[in-house]
């Protein structure tokens, strides 16, 4: 099952190396090592069997490698790691047990703790050959665009400019934008997307019903004019795709029945168009993951199936 | 009639395209080719059967016969005690010895009567064979028999349901005026991997299987009777086909997948009815017998024999020459595993059912029973696929820890979260169990069987079971 996950994102990771080189081979092969040597540590002092061998931490680590910009510092890549396996699982009692997706923990820990090295700001690097680095998110410029409207401010004549070239459809689905390492390839993560829900590593009814309620939420943002991106931008731009199909997916936190999966992916869709159109942040994907994790047990205690013939 | 209720026989007039399955299941190897191929064997008679007094769903018979004495095939051996009870007659003439006791593959330990047999017999070799499947089945007359005398003959002839859940089959033929019965159905689906003993006596002995269904029609005033295949048995549909032509009896062709043969999921996929939460097939006007169990009604009904012999399906890749016996009830394991050549090098655990619903047995000494369909020996490989092991868990698959990932759940042809009852017995937690339905489990093994953590889910199931009948 955590082998068709890493089939799966294969594609998401040759993306990530075309489109950033080294730093991605760097930044993600170091969470991994990291992400392993923690779990190995772990079982070590609580003088538990080693788990490698089931790939979770892999898993853990490439989610987290990928979700972090291009640049990032080795220490972040490192803290990141062990807080997401020390914190995010083996606090909880190991693979099985924990309650938040462990890549989302150890991510959201580093982008509060480092803001000014993980916030919008950081994307940008002037003075790199990798070129897509010199532009901002296209969500970051949605962000500014669309906050500069809403106080009533002329939207500045670079921002219209950026806007403008951050909408092209062709470069977001492809991947040619700025963005965290792996998510700016649409193409990409569709394709091992879908290869992990025909393999049942992932489940249909988390990203069906994240594409949904975000694509409905996102389209009604853009009809009051609370965002200059469409509804199908919003969905391919920044992690959306990325989280509905590898990080909310994940069995573990995510509830057990089919339409317990199905609200939750509602719930990761719709947290995440709100969080980008009405908090500080420009992207949501993580802090919605995270905030349906925990309404998890309820959904489960609310969604158990009928059994046959009951009622 | 409408149309729609002419083309599809007046049966499934409501819902004349639907698709013939129902929801959940799965698609295990089905394996059926090893013994498939193979015509019934009537087995040389053994020196001696041992007899349990439990072989049924109910109360223990009680003995009615003394150690060292005579009987004949047929006599009556135990006597049924209660209404939810079914006699034990002898399987073959001879001598009874001291009971003894044996351990059942479920793990129940019973009494069991050994007979010693005679040099001679009524029947040997292909007079068995005729006597129990041959000769002429009176499809033209059978309706001049007395519904109330069909029941009580089943129940005089210990008749139980042959499928392997051998709950009283008399019960189930009693006309009822509260709950009147629509449909018979005649259960021939056979969803069991390695199984081929129902699937040999549809194709070989088609004319009494026909004869049992009208003989259970008529005893419950069914307005329909209608007989239920997977669709990977052409021949057996053929033959059923061919025997029932002329008569009220149809053939239901259903989509091959496992549990298809469950009693709920049958009615489900044949007639999209659902039997209610603790109900009976009854409560929505339905009784389902298995094949087997209707041949053996017709025989007990046309030739006065009671249920002395049935068909065991003897298979698996660990067993040298797989084969289908018709064999007198108590024969020992032992003996038919001999009689196909015995077992081989990589044989690893011998099954009393199939693979999916049946017992690994501890020992090759215990006597088949009427609910025994089938010896199936796996190699290792199969051993670990079908997820049985050692008692110390040796030969299993390493378990990992539940990822919820839902599978269970998606393949649970009753719509249960499996994974919570297990969790429920794991952590002792009764309440737990209650609340997910525990009871509603009709331990088919889908779920044991989907687990990527190799979690025994189905075992765990039936310990939580087993905590809810202490609780109570």
């Amino acid at each position: 099952m955590m082998v068709d996950v890493l089939v799966g994102l294969l594609p998401v990771m040759v993306m990530a190396v075309v489109v950033f080189r080294w730093s991605a081979v760097v930044e993600v092969g170091l969470c991994v090592l990291a992400c392993l040597a923690s779990e190995w540590l772990l079982n070590l002092v609580q003088k538990k069997p080693q788990t490698l061998g089931d790939f979770s931490a892999v898993v853990t680590g490439l989610l987290l490698g990928l979700s972090l910009p291009s640049g990032s510092s080795w220490y972040i890549c490192v803290i990141g790691s062990v807080v997401a396996i020390g914190i995010g699982k083996a606090a909880f009692g190991g693979l099985g047990m924990n309650l938040f997706n462990p890549a989302m923990v150890g991510r959201a820990f580093v982008m509060l703790s480092f803001a000014s090295q993980l916030g919008a700001s950081a994307y940008v690097v002037t003075d790199s050959d990798v070129t897509v680095l010199s532009q901002a998110t296209p969500l970051t410029i949605a962000k500014q665009y669309a906050s500069d409207l809403a106080a009533g401010r002329e939207v500045a004549g670079n921002v219209e400019h950026q806007l403008q070239a951050a909408e092209k459809f062709w470069p977001l689905f492809i991947g040619q934008v700025n963005g965290s390492l792996g998510e700016t390839s649409a193409i990409a993560l569709l394709l091992g997307g879908i290869y992990m829900c025909l393999r049942r590593a992932a489940a249909w009814q988390i990203p069906l019903g994240a594409l949904l309620a975000g694509f409905v939420c996102a389209a009604l943002a853009r009809w009051t004019d609370l965002t200059p991106f469409t509804a199908l931008r919003h969905l391919i731009s920044g992690s959306f795709l990325l989280g509905a199909f590898f990080i909310a997916t994940d069995p573990v936190t995510s509830p057990i029945s089919s339409l317990g999966k199905f609200i939750f992916g509602l719930g990761v869709g719709i947290f995440t168009v709100l969080i980008r159109l009405f908090s500080g942040y420009p992207e949501g994907v993580m802090f919605a993951v995270l905030l349906m994790n925990a309404a998890v047990p309820l959904i489960d205690r609310w969604a158990v199936p009928k059994p046959m013939g009951a009622g | 009639m409408s149309m729609a209720t002419i083309l599809s026989k007046g049966t499934f007039a409501k819902r004349p395209f639907r698709k013939r399955s129902f929801k959940g299941g799965i698609y295990p190897p089905e394996q059926k080719g090893l013994a498939a191929g193979m015509p019934i064997e009537v087995i040389p008679t053994p020196e001696e059967v041992r007899l349990p007094l439990l072989q049924h769903l109910g109360a223990p018979c009680k003995q009615v016969i003394e150690p060292r004495s005579q009987v004949q095939l047929g006599d009556i051996i135990g006597r049924a005690k209660g209404f939810i009870s079914a006699p034990i007659h002898a399987s073959l003439r001879g001598t009874t010895a001291r009971v003894s006791a044996t351990t059942l593959p479920a793990g129940r330990r019973v009494d069991v009567i050994p007979i010693k047999a005679d040099e001679t017999q009524p029947f040997t070799d292909r007079a068995v064979y005729d006597e129990i499947f041959g000769g002429d089945w009176a499809i033209e007359e059978l309706n001049n028999y007395d519904p109330e005398q069909i029941a009580n003959t089943a129940r005089d002839a210990g008749l139980v349901g042959l499928g392997g859940a051998t709950f009283p089959t008399h019960i189930k033929l009693r006309r009822n005026k509260e709950k009147p019965i629509s449909h018979m159905l005649i259960n021939g689906a056979e969803c069991e991997p390695y199984l081929t003993a129902d699937y040999r006596l549809m194709l070989e002995a088609p004319r009494p299987v026909i004869s049992g269904a009208i003989l259970a029609g008529r005893a419950v005033d069914a307005e329909h009777v209608t007989v239920c295949i997977e669709n990977n048995k052409p021949k057996a549909i053929k033959a059923l086909r061919n025997a029932a032509e002329g008569t009220n009896v149809s053939v239901c062709v259903l989509k091959t997948k496992y549990p298809q043969g469950g009693e709920k999921q049958l009615i489900s996929a044949v007639l999209g009815k659902t039997v209610p939460l603790g109900g009976l097939p009854l409560d929505v006007g339905v009784v389902v017998l298995n094949v087997g169990t209707t041949a053996a009604l017709a025989r007990a009904v046309l030739r006065g024999r009671p249920l002395t012999h049935r068909v065991v399906t003897v298979s698996g890749k660990g067993v040298m020459a797989p084969k289908n016996l018709l064999v007198p009830i108590g024969t020992s394991f032992r003996y038919l595993i001999d009689y196909c050549g015995g077992l081989n090098d990589v044989a690893q655990t011998v099954i009393a059912g199939g693979p999916m619903m049946g017992f690994a047995v501890g020992s090759l000494d215990i006597p088949v029973t009427k609910g025994t369909s089938g010896i199936t020996v796996l190699t290792q490989h199969e051993t670990r696929r079908f997820g049985f092991g050692g008692g110390d868990g040796s030969g299993q698959k390493p378990q990992t820890p539940c990822l919820r990932c839902g599978r269970c759940v998606s393949v649970c042809p009753m719509n249960l979260v499996p994974g919570r009852i297990a969790q429920a017995a794991r952590t002792n937690h009764p309440q737990l169990a209650e609340r997910y339905h525990a009871d509603a489990c009709v331990e088919c093994g889908c779920c044991a069987f989907e687990c990527p953590a190799n979690i025994p889910v189905v075992q765990l199931i039936r310990l939580s079971k087993a905590m809810l009948r202490r609780k109570t």
